[in-house]
């Protein structure tokens, strides 16, 4: 019995899988991403069948490297189980997609709550993404979870991102902290900690810019945001969220790479999962930077954030195994 | 980082290519290898870069390249060429009315950056075509578009036509009805970001389509999108009919393969390109440049190009790595000064060099100036030409020098200097710290001018073969 048929034999366990599934279903229809049917078909294990399987890969956005390296490490392990029978590599290839993802250690990503006092979580990313609706949805799920929630608007660029995060506040009911556009987002992010704390609330999420990663005076303004948000909590384990659109080529890989560089990224928000496309480049990120994904976008609903599970994401990326 | 290991590793096979008097597939095969990782790396389609590393391969083994003389160079310009022609040679210009109403519709996916590029997009033309724009608000599903679109109105002192929350249709069609009446000559729509899948969406948006008979339905894609892109502008090319793409967000440091593919796979052509935050960013798109982009290797290629024509190729490599290492003494000189004579101005090969335009105004050498050049460093010994420090450090060297090449000690130390100023820039570009190196990698990725932009100015200027 296969790993995957393992893992999801359990009723409850496949429910939940199901939903990435819905979201990537419009994906797997294609031929290119049909990996079983692909191994049925052939015949042998040759370079024909490596460049197929390149070619999933590489189609689902993972980094280039991460895949020369990942095909190459098949082949090396093929060569040394001496396997010759292509279906032989269905398990072959699961199993070296966790360790890739998971290498060998447990991935917590949960939400590390500071107990009894202020929790902060800082969203950042390029433009576009999704930060603030993301935190609209953040929000929402906390706040389900029976814990009080406000909101500091430190995007205090883009024109209606204010009133944007506003109207999410309203839907979740609870209160933004925010100044006129243009004002110095660390003194909002000031003011919100403050306030905050005041009013005991448990998490504080915030939101700032988009900002490409190769724009120094932006990323530089990050550094400040970080400082301010270590001095008013008088702590530096806060969580930072990368958040990073689905549709995200191999530039994702910089982005993580250049934005950790001035802020401690704690995890990955992927969003937008409910496209076409499979957001793998967050696999090597993961691969080459160790930063593990924390929660992903399935839709435009305000419940539709759901904490990340390799698992469940593997299975929406080749669900076609155990079908 | 990826862009820096894949410029130095496609330099790298370039190299091996182009200091080669013969080729054999081997070396083609291998040459593609790197194309294509490099392709791949700056997101372009896997299936359209198979095709094209599969062609370019094709014309390589043809007889045009093992009859050749240096046959290395051939690859390279195939390479540049084939995928300059996959993008389009030339800058598609917009399609508006003179007379009348002329329509934009802005579509897209979510995060693409429509709303601004909108607001962008409208001020542009107005300055250029002489319009007098309008906006149409009729995203009424992300929270606060609406006061987005009419921020960006405000700051372009341009009206924005909205009606809140209703349908967007309904909006469309009233807006246009307000447009006219008012003697408003463009009408920019801008729509909801949508997935493609979404079918209800893509319905609004074909029934917005149909009532709106836009003269231009613009899909507005982000720079940095990956594979998708193709299943992106595919599915939007099919339910609308589009007439242009925007790449957004090309400021950042993306090599944005995503317009090679909707290039090729839709055939749809790119417009403009979106290079900032502020509301002037917006430029024409100029296929020819992304081509050098995708590529990620600056305008090297022109580089390899322009030296093939004049000079011949290992003496301007071992020149290359002469000056790169810093051991540049005066034979060195020498011999570049002749070379750059026969090539144009040294600051034109250095802007060609990726990262380093920034480096490039050397002081200008005419003809009498070579000549003297040449008599100063006839009258060195054999000894002194190689070792620049001896003429540095002897004042009796130097006059010795300048009696027998008659001409000034002036001369002489300004010769002098001249060395030394090129030894320390090579030694800075050498010893550069990566951030540095990085920073100027990126500062390559500013505009340039067109190949044929250059040329048309140097043209002009005279004096110089291209």
């Amino acid at each position: 019995m296969g790993l995957f048929k393992k893992l999801f034999t359990s009723k409850e366990k496949r429910k939940k899988a199901e939903k990435y599934k819905i979201g990537m279903m419009k994906t797997r229809n294609n031929s290119l991403s049909s990996l079983k049917d692909l191994l049925r078909n052939s015949k042998k294990i040759d370079e024909e069948l490596y460049g197929q399987l390149e070619e999933i890969f590489i189609m689902a956005d993972v980094g280039v490297d991460t895949v020369v390296e990942f095909i190459e490490e098949l082949r090396v392990e093929v060569e040394k189980e001496n396997i010759t029978d292509p279906k032989e590599l269905e398990n072959m290839i699961v199993d070296k997609m966790f360790e890739l993802y998971l290498k060998g250690e447990v991935i917590n990503t949960n939400i590390r709550y500071n107990e009894g006092d202020l929790t902060v979580i800082l969203f950042v990313g390029v433009n576009g993404t999704g930060k603030t609706t993301t935190i609209g949805k953040l929000a929402h799920k906390i706040k389900s979870e029976g814990k009080s929630v406000m909101m500091a608007a430190g995007d205090t660029f883009r024109a209606g991102a204010i009133n944007q995060l506003k109207v999410f506040g309203e839907r979740v009911g609870c209160e933004v902290v925010a100044k006129e556009a243009g004002s110095d987002p660390s003194s909002v992010i000031f003011d919100a900690i403050k306030k905050a704390k005041e009013d005991k609330i448990d998490v504080l999420l915030i939101d700032t810019a988009g900002r490409l990663q190769n724009k120094k005076n932006l990323m530089n303004e990050l550094g400040k945001v970080n400082r301010i948000i270590e001095r008013e909590t008088g702590s530096n384990v806060y969580e930072t969220y990368l958040v990073i659109d689905a549709t995200t080529g191999q530039n994702g890989l910089s982005q993580a790479k250049i934005f950790s560089e001035v802020a401690n990224i704690t995890g990955v928000v992927l969003t937008k999962l409910d496209g076409t496309a499979k957001g793998g480049i967050v696999l090597a990120i993961r691969n080459k930077l160790n930063i593990p994904i924390s929660f992903v976008g399935l839709g435009e609903k305000i419940t539709d954030l759901e904490y990340f599970d390799i698992e469940d994401y593997i299975y929406g990326l080749f669900s076609d195994f155990f079908e | 980082m990826a862009f820096e290991d894949l410029t130095g590793r496609f330099q790298m096979a370039l190299r091996r290519l182009t200091g080669k008097s013969k080729l054999t597939e081997k070396d083609i095969d291998e040459m593609m290898r790197e194309v294509r990782l490099s392709l791949l790396e700056a997101d372009v389609n896997y299936k359209v870069v198979k095709e094209f590393t599969e062609d370019v391969k094709k014309l390589a083994y043809g007889e045009k390249i093992l009859k050749g003389l240096k046959p290395g160079e051939q690859v390279v310009k195939i390479v540049n060429d084939e995928l300059t022609k996959l993008m389009g040679e030339e800058a598609v210009e917009l399609a508006l009315k003179h007379d009348g109403l002329s329509v934009i519709l802005m579509v897209g996916l979510q995060g693409a950056g429509k709303t601004t590029t909108a607001g962008k997009l409208a001020n542009l033309i107005r300055k250029k075509h002489n319009k007098k724009p309008m906006l149409i608000a009729a995203d009424v599903y992300r929270p606060a578009a609406i006061e987005q679109l009419q921020t960006v109105g405000q700051q372009l002192n341009i009206e924005v036509y909205e009606e809140g929350l209703i349908e967007p249709d309904t909006i469309v069609k009233n807006g246009l009805a307000y447009a006219k009446d008012k003697g408003y000559d463009l009408v920019i729509v801008d729509t909801a970001g949508r997935l493609h899948i979404d079918d209800s969406m893509m319905d609004e948006i074909k029934r917005i389509e149909k009532l709106a008979k836009p003269d231009e339905v613009l899909l507005t894609v982000d720079a940095m999108t990956g594979q998708d892109a193709v299943n992106v502008a595919d599915t939007f090319n099919q339910a609308l009919h589009i007439t242009g793409c925007i790449l957004t967000k090309l400021d950042g440091d993306t090599r944005g393969g995503a317009a090679l593919s909707i290039r090729k796979i839709t055939g749809v052509p790119i417009k403009f390109s979106g290079t900032g935050e502020k509301l002037e960013d917006i430029e024409v798109f100029h296929p020819e440049r992304m081509a050098s982009r995708i590529l990620g290797m600056g305008d090297i290629l022109s580089l390899v190009e322009k030296a093939t024509e004049e000079i011949d190729e290992d003496e301007a490599l071992s020149m290359m790595e002469k000056m790169m290492t810093g051991k540049f003494n005066y034979n060195d000189l020498l011999k570049q000064m002749k070379m750059i004579k026969r090539m144009g101005k040294f600051s034109g090969i250095m802007k060609m060099m990726p990262g380093m335009k920034n480096l490039g105004n050397m002081d200008k050498i005419d003809d009498k100036q070579l000549e003297y050049i040449e008599a100063i460093v006839g009258s060195m010994t054999e000894e002194e030409r190689k070792k620049p420090e001896l003429v540095n450090r002897s004042s009796s060297r130097r006059n010795r020098i300048a009696n027998g090449s008659g001409r000034s000690y002036s001369e002489i130390n300004k010769l002098v200097q001249m060395l030394e100023k090129q030894q320390t820039m090579m030694r800075r570009m050498q010893g550069m710290n990566p951030s540095s190196l990085e920073s100027m990698a990126k500062g390559n990725f500013e505009p340039k001018q067109s190949r044929s932009e250059r040329r048309n100015k140097m043209k002009k200027k005279g004096g110089f073969r291209f």
